[in-house]
């Protein structure tokens, strides 16, 4: 992959197995991001394909993203529409995991009496928990996760990684950027370190 | 998920989008101010004399009404990009040309219908007889749903740039100018009450066009802008 003609990284191949996770790892600008954006099939490679099920993801992009839940590291939200407007725009015509948003937003620990306040005034931290309330109404096996700890205070790092910890055990994938130690059974984590072009 | 996803999911896009309109309304009326102003600023810079305003008129009428969708037109995605609910469309398993469609059908309805309302008032301004004025009708009525459509491929094109606003105009201007020429002339005609239902048919052929074409263009690119 190549950013603005130099190239980001090169020779990476690695796979993830259902129950596992993957913790990209590396300093800021290593490309991170940009690899989720790789997986998520937002950006093309320069060169090498992702392969999803064992096909490359050009031939299964509908089912591919019907499984995938990205939550990126902008929280993806309409500031002028409450949290439950956001999650049901959010819910519309995917495969629906029949837990409601208001459940899934108390999941996430947001307050009941945010979910009619506008996101806009909402704090970041209510913001990213109002995102990562959307892992639980789809029945996606993937999770893409770009920094889904930032802005957010130790008790909500826990139910997130709880969450995660669930959805793992489930039989799920999860590729998570994170500079923050998961506290995660080590053996359903692998970390990548993404650093100078390895 | 079979068709009634993809449905949900249109309707799901034209209600969120009519709703964030209305939640927005103080910023509707800015292109409607600006017709409004616009078309009469003409009779008031030029002599209000009776013939001179009708040959104007189906001009005038027009290059504001198209003037006054340019101004909406970057709304259609610009906030959609910025906070990233279009990246979450993207990753919808339908195809992202029906959501642009829903989405200019909301654009349309909340930009192009009202102009549509208000521009009998203005004609009767302007002095324009009862067939012209039902032209004109017909013309915005088939004319501003293409605004709204190729507008989309500029502003899909252009929306990840920070400053895009000059390149969009540069964009959509040229290809709003056969919709432009046709529309007016048959005001004009029908005025003059000759024939008008060649340039209406082809106005009509135009909106097809874009109705099948321009959501493909515009969803290609967007993957573009958000690649």
């Amino acid at each position: 992959m190549e950013r603005l003609d130099e190239p980001l990284f090169s020779d990476l191949s690695f796979v993830v197995d259902a129950g596992r996770a993957l913790r990209l790892s590396g300093r800021n600008g290593a490309g991170k991001t940009t690899l989720l954006r790789i997986l998520c099939g937002l950006t093309p490679p320069t060169a090498g394909d992702v392969r999803w099920c064992g096909e490359a993801l050009q031939r299964c992009y509908p089912d591919f993203v019907a499984d995938l839940c990205y939550v990126g590291h902008v929280p993806g939200l309409k500031g002028d529409l409450n949290p439950v407007e956001n999650l049901l725009f959010h819910t519309a015509g995917r495969a629906a995991s029949g837990v409601s948003p208001e459940a899934a937003l108390a999941r996430v620990g947001l307050p009941p009496e945010c979910e009619e306040t506008p996101c806009r005034r909402l704090s970041a931290g209510q913001q990213r928990r109002v995102a990562l309330a959307r892992l639980l109404l789809t029945r996606a096996r993937l999770w893409i996760l770009d920094e889904p700890f930032t802005a957010l205070d130790p008790e909500g790092r826990g139910r997130v990684e709880a969450l995660l910890g669930e959805h793992l055990r489930g039989g799920g994938l999860a590729v998570v950027t994170t500079h923050h130690h998961m506290e995660l059974e080590s053996d359903r984590v692998v970390v990548l370190e993404l650093d100078d072009g390895q | 998920m079979g068709n009634s996803g993809l449905a949900g999911m249109l309707t799901a896009t034209l209600r969120r989008d009519l709703l964030l309109a209305y939640r927005h309304r103080t910023q509707l009326a800015n292109p409607l101010v600006f017709f409004t102003i616009v078309v009469t600023l003409f009779p008031l810079a030029l002599n209000p004399e009776p013939q001179l305003l009708g040959t104007i008129a189906p001009g005038v009428v027009w290059v504001a009404a198209l003037l006054a969708a340019m101004l909406s037109l970057e709304e259609m995605f610009r906030s959609d990009f910025d906070d990233g609910t279009l990246e979450q469309v993207a990753l919808s398993p339908y195809p992202l040309s029906l959501v642009v469609l829903a989405k200019v059908a909301a654009h349309w309805l909340v930009s192009g219908l009202p102009l549509l309302l208000l521009a009998p008032l203005l004609g009767v301004l302007l002095r324009l007889d009862t067939v012209a004025l039902g032209t004109l009708v017909a013309t915005l009525l088939l004319g501003t749903p293409v605004l709204s459509l190729i507008g989309a491929i500029g502003v899909a094109l252009t929306v990840g740039l920070r400053r895009g606003g000059v390149l969009l105009s540069l964009l959509v201007l040229p290809l709003y100018i056969p919709v432009l020429i046709f529309a007016a002339g048959a005001v004009s005609n029908a005025q003059a009450g000759l024939e008008v239902t060649g340039q209406l048919a082809l106005l009509g052929s135009i909106l097809a066009l874009s109705v099948a074409l321009a959501p493909l263009a515009a969803a290609a690119a967007l993957r573009i802008s958000l690649s």
